[in-house]
């Protein structure tokens, strides 16, 4: 068994957090979501109604395993991601948030200057912040500071399903965070999550290769089998890489 | 400040055109092995040459569409406002010369339309008006968007194109997106087919999308009116356009629509015919040149058609739309500006959809950023 993550006040089994977008139906988004056992899921606030009770998405959610993690896609800058965690917290009830400030609208990047102001204020109005960031470990730093529960640095860009990009800079972030570290968008395959959990995240948020593929629900099981098995590697430490030169005839025996 | 007629003047139609028709099967191959798509690789891809390449350009079409789609189609529906107009275009009903009713609706009527709209399940909304800014300028705009943006997340308007501060003003008052088509870019033929009216200025309407992208608009919808040039020309000057936006307001996201001229009262014939496997290889085409572009279809194409290109490419359709001002509700017998071909109530929309395993989308979107005003 696997250590618990904790973020908050919360323990998660689970070390896969997952998404709603992209589905083909609001059933089959269920039940992949359901066979991955993630027991947390971001949920564009811009794409539900959240006056409605009956809303497609949201009355499929309602799952005593599942918590609802609202995020902010769409907005530009801090003011309006404050405005729309707000709104969230009012209407779903969770003052937790995924911070996901993208003024570019293509490849969605994060823009890290709106990031971290939004962030200070959020915190400070009793959030729970888990920011969408750049594999920037500066700026990881600048938001553990802040006061963020968790940081979710980017493997590649969103839906790219490129697998972990910026590698060397998030293994300096799993270095030196104090919280949590997530992986966050670009993981495409299995093997891109288990080797995350290999490094040493915490987690992995994985949405667009569970959605697109065309088994979801089963791809949702591949998914969980290869965080499990990279946390337990993590765990149980990996064989060390030998990148030592192990001679036969030593040179320096002439000392002794 | 960046304009985008300082680029296109350093293209010549005549030598665009041929560069396009003189690409090569091999050109077409190279292209479609690529990842990242030039211009000289869109040209190959809209040329004579790839019309064996088809079916291959649908397949990675449709793969790059669900990579960065998902299983999803957008649903929206436009409401015309207004059909009164001060332009002379020779391929619209709506065109000032023509014989017919002229209305504009009113805070009541255009009420009647959105909850005919409303019970539909519709929350992206199109407002189309013709071009009379005396009666449907900027100040009647703003009233519809503050009368109706309550009940939709997303508006977006098809109307005359404004003045910088006029699309800043109705931004602020939670317009998202705005459609402004060129109709074609070949500068003597539009002055041929816009003789008359604030629309005969070619360079202003150029301009247009400059002035969205810097009053900070969330979407602009580009495109050419098919039929009145040569539609691969007009189709690299509308990649050539979006290439210059995206660089240029990178904050703003951007769709491409492909209208194709319909009959209507004044009965322009197509000078240029693009067939359904021309407009087939033209979606594809934009698909595997810009993934993460919306690519918008109306209900000017036809039942078949339609089916079969919301598997290919397209992100947002839209169904059972009026093209006269109180079509839907109001006064549902007067004439349209154009004739639709596909029929089909939304429900038949919405069935066929999800037949095709693709999710209808209904809201995606949120008016976030006025946040001090709400």
């Amino acid at each position: 068994m696997n250590n618990l993550l904790k973020i908050a006040d919360k323990e998660f089994s689970s070390r896969l957090f997952t998404g709603t977008g992209k589905f083909s139906s609001s059933q089959i988004m269920k039940e992949a979501l359901l066979a991955s056992q993630s027991e947390l899921i971001t949920v564009a606030l811009k794409r539900v109604d959240v006056q409605n009770e009956n809303d497609d998405i949201l009355s499929h959610l309602n799952h005593k395993h599942i918590n609802l993690l609202p995020n902010t896609s769409g907005v530009r800058t801090a003011k309006e991601a404050i405005f729309a965690a707000k709104l969230s917290r009012e209407a779903l009830g969770t003052n937790w948030v995924k911070l996901e400030i993208h003024p570019d609208p293509r490849y969605l990047l994060p823009d890290p200057i709106e990031t971290l102001k939004a962030a200070e204020e959020l915190v400070k109005l009793g959030f729970v912040v888990m920011p969408y960031i750049h594999a920037d470990p500066v700026l990881c730093k600048r938001l553990e500071d802040v006061g963020v529960q968790c940081v979710m640095p980017l493997g590649a860009p969103i839906g790219s399903n490129k697998g972990l990009k910026t590698q060397d800079f998030l293994e300096i972030i799993i270095e030196q965070s104090n919280v949590p570290v997530i992986i966050d968008a670009g993981i495409g395959a299995p093997s891109h999550a288990a080797y995350a959990m290999e490094l040493g995240a915490d987690a992995v948020l994985v949405n667009t290769a569970i959605a697109v593929s065309q088994d979801p629900i089963k791809m949702a099981v591949a998914f969980k089998m290869a965080v499990e098995a990279g946390r337990m590697a993590y765990e149980a430490k990996l064989a060390p890489i030998n990148k030592k030169a192990a001679a036969s005839s030593p040179l320096t025996s002439f000392l002794n | 400040m960046s304009h985008f007629k300082d680029l296109f003047d350093t293209y010549n139609w005549d030598i665009t055109l041929k560069s396009i028709y003189d690409k090569t099967a091999l050109e077409v191959s190279a292209a479609l092995s690529k990842d990242k798509l030039d211009m000289e690789d869109f040209k190959a891809l809209l040329s004579p040459a790839a019309q064996p390449f088809i079916e291959e350009m649908a397949q990675k079409s449709q793969l790059l569409t669900k990579k960065r789609f998902g299983n999803t189609m957008q649903m929206y529906v436009p409401m015309y406002l207004s059909n009164e107009c001060q332009n002379i275009c020779t391929y619209c009903g709506f065109s000032m010369t023509n014989k017919i009713p002229r209305r504009t609706l009113t805070d009541a009527e255009i009420l009647k339309e959105v909850a005919f709209l409303k019970a539909k399940g519709y929350d992206h909304i199109l407002l189309v008006t013709g071009e009379a800014n005396r009666t449907v300028g900027v100040e009647y705009l703003k009233n519809a968007i503050q009368l109706i943006r309550a009940q939709f997340s997303n508006i977006t308007i098809e109307v005359q194109p404004l003045d910088q501060d006029e699309y800043e003003l109705l931004v602020e008052n939670g317009l998202y997106a705005v459609l402004v088509y060129q109709e074609t870019y070949h500068r003597e033929e539009y002055k041929k087919h816009h003789p008359k009216g604030r629309k005969s200025n070619f360079d202003y309407r150029l301009d247009t999308p400059d002035r969205l992208g810097k009053a900070g608009i969330h979407k602009i919808g580009l495109g050419a009116l098919f039929g009145l040039e040569d539609w691969r020309a007009d189709s690299f000057f509308t990649a050539l356009h979006l290439k210059y936006l995206q660089k240029n307001y990178w904050k703003t996201k951007y769709s491409i629509s492909f209208p194709r001229l319909r009959p209507h009262s004044s009965g322009l014939e197509p000078k240029v015919e693009m067939t359904d496997a021309d407009l087939v290889q033209l979606i594809c085409a934009f698909r595997l040149f810009d993934e993460d572009i919306e690519l918008s279809m109306s209900t000017r194409e036809s039942e078949l058609f339609r089916d079969h290109i919301v598997e290919l490419g397209i992100t947002s359709i839209s169904a059972e739309s009026k093209t006269n001002p109180g079509g839907y509700s109001v006064e549902p017998q007067s004439l349209e500006q154009f004739e639709i071909s596909d029929e089909r109530s939304t429900e038949e929309i919405v069935s066929m959809l999800k037949s095709k395993d693709l999710e209808v989308v209904w809201k995606d979107w949120e008016h976030f950023e006025n946040a001090s005003t709400s």
